[in-house]
This record gives structure tokens, C-alpha cells and sequence, in this order.
């Protein structure tokens, strides 16, 4: 018997390498615990019946002395991640007929290494969501506690790791939407820079915000993850260039270790739940206790954060969803003309939730609304990524909790579209500036719970936000 | 937000939706925009987008695949085809 729960990538590879086990074995292991767990948490919306193939490949990888640490280790990846000749939907029923015509670039990365997909993961309709109950397919359930939703929208990924379905996931994040099921799952999520993994072959929601991003138990994991993952890419006009992400960081902080964490108290005091808050300053004292030096920080700009998302996101989101009509891929119902051919494939492909955000971004964006909404919210992204950039003068990292509560249960927000969006408030800055940030486990409440707090750096400190996440691994 | 107004952006966005969905959609868009509105006490004076460097991103237009390389493998996606082409609704 494998030991799933406490595997990291580096244990298996060690063990594929010594052939205590083979990958064809190891992905047997997760297969047949999917086969046990799916249909009750229902992480996997399909599980690809070339897995086992793909981990003979593997094998004969590590047979020829050239496996690298992923080869032959199994992954779930989002729905949204396109995987050439397998559906792909981003669980929105306008897709459920798409079959992949290429490869994500990040797919191809990991199929260099020798990666095995095991199957694709359960999400929130076209990636709205904070709780995965809004895919076509079903609700995933949180494997810490069944009742409760596992966050969202990359919640299948983050069932599949907690629950040992999958040793790793891909997740996406367009707005906390793996920091967020990482936290509420017990995970370590990393939202890395903008432009730093390439954007080909995702299913777009808000271009300006979208980045493939690591979902794993360990942050040495996210870390291994990142490293291959992290390229540029001419397929994606946002993908930064090699020469200018390297040196951005460095010249930025020179080689002084980074020890000197900042904290907006007054950007999440409001709301936040008791457990949440009392783990959070536990989690500063052990920082402190350990060398660390904290100080407040005051970011009044923050606050504006998640409204600033709200507009950007839904206009982003009606502009990129137009895509979808009926006509050349994906869900198609005849009408009389076809004027009635889009309204009946969208009004139907689309869940309610993307049809909400669609409606309320052509709104946001029509004329006489376009100033006061979406061009004030540009302006003041770029005056809270001032803010954020400011801070980093005096700061190495900013702290704060992943999430205002624990994992909410099941129906919960439902009816209430704004109470779900607040889900994200501690996830928007990052996104809006483009920042790195990673959500790292902290404890549990008394019902047990996850908890998680996360750190941010400026962009390309990723390095750093490894660090500060191994070390506070050893601390928690 | 009226139902006149959901209907009208639900007309532009190509997106058929029932009637009581509209009524719904008008209470959760005035409590979502009730809630970005505090945009509004914020103030943007003297900010101006940050543009960095320009450079382009596109490549060259050129060395392109020969014509019907892909053509089958994106045809078979479209839900109606005829010969080598997407079929639609008349338009005109």
C-alpha cells in the first residue's frame, strides 16, 4: 500500500526511481481511490481512460534514466485546461460537447515532463464561483466535512488533493479561485505573477486576471510546479519575456533575506470570523517568535478592491463569453434565424451565475454607464497596485488571512450573489496588481476545519514566497 | 435597474432569458451595483494608467501552416457543417 496522504512529488519520485513502485502502480492507487471517494465528493467530472497508458510511458522514462520529478506523477487538472482530444467545458453547459482541438502551453510543459492526467476536475460554471455548486455537472462536496462546499471555483482540484484522489492539481485563478478551495480545503495554493504561466489553452474568463495556478499539500510542491511551469510563451501576448522577469525581482530587493512582513489590519478587520482571526494573529506571533519583523500597514486603497474586481471582471467576462454562440463550437439549439440560434444556445449553455455576469458587464460597459464604472475602476486598479507597490518599499511580504471564514456550507450564499463575491475580498488585490501571493495552511478550527493565511510579494517574488512558506510550514 | 433594462441588456448580449429571471436579475443588479458603488467615494484625481514600455508582442505574419491543416480537426467541433464549411441560419 501506497502512503497517498502523506505522498509529496519528491517522495514518489524517489520511489519510482529506487522501483519500489511503478507509476502504472501509483496511478492505479489514485484510480482506485477515485473509484472509491468520486461519486460521493465529486472532484472528477470525467476520468480519462488513457491514464494507465500514460503511466506506462512514464515508466519507460524512468526505465531510459531520464525522469524528471514529474514524470509519472498524476495530476487532476481544471476543466478549463485543454487537454488535445479530451472534453473540456469549464463545467458550463454551453461546452459540455467540446472536445480540445490542441494543448494548453501548460499541459504541453507538463506532458514534456512525463506528467499523468488522471481525469478533469469539477469547477464553477465557466470558473463563477466561490463554492462549486454552480457547475453543469454537480456540487463537489469538502472532504474535511461533506456537508460544507470545498470553495471554488477550482474546487474539484482541491477535493481531488485533500481527499488523496490526485497527488497534485491544476487549478485556475481569476480572483482567489485557488487560493480560496485551497484554504477551505487544507492546501497550498499558489497565485503566481501575471504573465508568469502562459494563458494559451485556458477557457478565458477575465484575460486581464486569469493565470494557471498550482493547487498541492506541500509548498515545496507549488515550487516544483511553478519552476516548470513558469516560461514564456509567444502563444500568449501576456506572457513576459524571460529577460524581464528574472531581473524585475532581484534588482528590486538585492539579496537581503527577506524577514520584514506587513499587515493592512484595517483592510480585513471588518467581518472577519473569531477562529479565523485569533488563528491569524497566532500565526503572527509565531513569525515573530522566529525572527520575523512586523508592521502595520496602512492600505486604505484596498478596500476598494472587490468592487474594482465586480466591474472589471463582468465586463471582461461579457466581452470574452461572446465567443460562445452556437455556431462553431459547443452547445447548439436551432432557432427560426439566427438571431434566435445565439439567444436559445446561451440563454441555455450558460448557468445562471454567467448569465448574471454577462448581463451585468454589457450593463457596466454601455454608454452612459461606461465612465462612472468601468473607467473608474481602471484608474483606481492602478492606483491600488500603487498602493500595493508602495507598501513593498518597506515590506518584504504582505500577510493576511486566505479567506474572512472557514468552509461554508452547502446552499449556503446561494440566493445572495453578493454575500458570495466577499468570499474573494481578501484574494482581489493580487489579481488586480498582478501580484504573486500563496495561501499555506495554518490550523483548524475546534470542529476541524481548515484555516490558512497567505502571504504576497512583489511580482516575480515567488522565490521569496517559497521561502517564507517553508519556513512557516515548520513553524504552524 | 428595471425589467425593461435587464430585458434590453439580455436582448444586446445574445442571451434569452425567462421572466422571472428577469425580475431576479433586477434585485441582485441593485444590490451588486449598490455594493461596487462605493467606487464612487473614491478618488482617482492626478491618476493616469501606468503604460510601461511598448514593445510588440505579435509575431511576423509569416511561414503560415499550409492552408487545411487544421480544417477537419476545428470542422468537427461545429455542430453543423456542409462540405468544408460551418453551416448557419440564413442571414440575410
Amino acid at each position: 500500500m501506497i502512503d497517498l496522504k502523506n505522498l509529496t512529488i519528491e517522495k514518489a519520485h524517489e520511489a519510482m526511481k529506487a522501483g519500489e513502485y511503478t507509476s502504472r502502480q501509483l496511478t492505479q492507487a489514485y484510480l482506485d481511490v477515485i473509484a472509491e471517494k468520486n461519486k460521493n465528493i465529486f472532484a472528477f467530472i470525467e476520468v480519462f481512460d488513457d491514464a494507465l497508458v500514460q503511466a506506462d510511458a512514464a515508466d519507460a522514462v524512468f526505465k531510459s534514466g531520464k525522469a524528471t520529478l514529474l514524470t509519472g506523477i498524476p495530476f487532476g487538472t481544471k476543466d478549463n485546461i485543454l487537454i488535445e482530444g479530451k472534453h473540456a467545458s469549464a463545467a458550463s453547459g454551453i461546452l459540455v460537447p467540446y472536445i480540445s482541438t490542441y494543448d494548453a502551453t501548460v499541459i504541453k510543459l507538463l506532458k514534456e515532463q512525463g506528467a499523468v492526467f488522471l481525469g478533469r476536475t469539477n469547477m464553477d460554471d465557466s470558473a463563477m464561483g466561490s463554492s462549486t455548486q454552480t457547475s453543469y455537472y454537480g456540487i463537489t462536496k469538502n472532504p474535511h466535512d461533506e456537508s460544507r462546499v470545498p470553495g471554488g471555483s477550482s474546487g474539484g482540484s482541491a477535493a481531488a488533493v485533500a481527499s488523496d484522489m490526485s497527488l497534485v492539481a491544476l487549478g485556475t485563478e481569476t480572483c482567489g479561485s485557488v487560493r480560496q478551495p485551497a484554504a477551505l480545503c487544507g492546501l497550498v495554493g499558489l497565485k503566481p505573477t501575471y504573465g508568469a504561466l502562459s494563458r494559451n489553452g485556458l477557457i478565458a474568463m477575465g484575460n486581464s486576471l486569469d493565470q494557471a495556478a498550482p493547487m498541492t499539500k506541500t509548498v515545496r510542491e507549488s515550487e516544483i510546479i511553478f519552476q516548470t511551469l513558469s516560461k514564456y510563451d509567444p502563444m500568449d501576448s501576456t506572457s513576459v519575456s524571460e529577460e524581464l522577469r528574472i531581473t524585475n525581482y532581484e534588482l528590486q530587493k538585492g539579496s537581503t533575506p527577506s524577514k520584514k512582513i506587513g499587515i493592512p489590519r484595517s483592510f480585513f478587520a471588518k467581518g472577519l470570523d473569531n477562529e479565523v482571526e485569533k488563528n491569524f494573529n497566532e500565526s503572527v506571533e509565531k513569525l515573530k517568535n522566529a525572527g520575523y519583523e512586523i508592521v502595520d500597514l496602512e492600505m486604505p486603497d484596498l478596500e476598494y478592491s472587490l468592487a474594482v474586481y465586480y466591474i472589471i471582471m463582468p465586463a471582461e467576462v461579457s466581452t470574452n463569453l461572446s465567443r460562445f454562440d452556437g455556431i462553431r463550437y459547443g452547445l447548439s439549439l436551432d432557432g427560426k434565424d439566427l438571431l434566435e440560434v445565439y439567444e436559445k444556445s446561451r440563454g441555455t449553455g450558460f448557468g445562471k451565475e454567467v448569465r448574471r455576469r454577462i448581463l451585468l458587464g454589457t450593463y457596466i460597459l454601455s454608454h452612459g454607464y461606461y465612465d462612472a464604472y468601468y473607467n473608474k475602476a481602471v484608474l483606481l486598479r492602478d492606483k491600488i497596485t500603487r498602493e500595493i507597490k508602495k507598501a513593498f518599499e518597506s515590506v518584504d511580504f504582505i500577510m493576511t488571512p486566505t479567506t474572512p471564514t472557514p468552509a461554508f456550507k452547502i446552499g449556503e450564499k446561494m440566493d445572495d450573489p453578493v454575500a458570495m463575491y466577499l468570499c474573494d475580498i481578501f484574494a482581489a488585490p493580487a489579481n488586480l496588481s498582478g501580484i504573486p501571493a500563496i495561501a499555506i495552511p495554518s490550523g483548524e478550527t475546534a470542529s476541524g476545519l481548515p484555516l490558512s493565511v497567505q502571504f504576497i510579494s512583489p511580482h516575480w517574488g515567488e522565490s521569496s514566497l517559497f521561502e517564507i512558506g517553508k519556513k512557516f510550514e515548520t513553524l504552524r | 435597474m428595471t425589467i425593461e433594462e435587464v430585458a434590453k441588456l439580455a436582448r444586446l448580449a445574445r442571451i434569452e432569458i425567462s421572466e422571472e429571471e428577469k425580475a431576479e436579475f433586477v434585485a441582485n443588479f441593485d444590490s451588486i451595483l449598490a455594493y461596487v458603488d462605493i467606487i464612487k467615494k473614491a478618488t482617482v484625481e492626478g491618476i493616469k494608467p501606468e503604460i510601461g514600455e511598448l514593445r510588440n508582442v505579435m509575431r511576423e505574419d509569416e511561414n503560415p501552416y499550409e492552408g487545411g491543416t487544421f480544417t477537419d480537426k476545428i470542422l468537427n467541433q461545429a455542430p453543423a457543417t456542409q462540405d468544408k464549411f460551418v453551416k448557419v441560419r440564413k442571414i440575410l
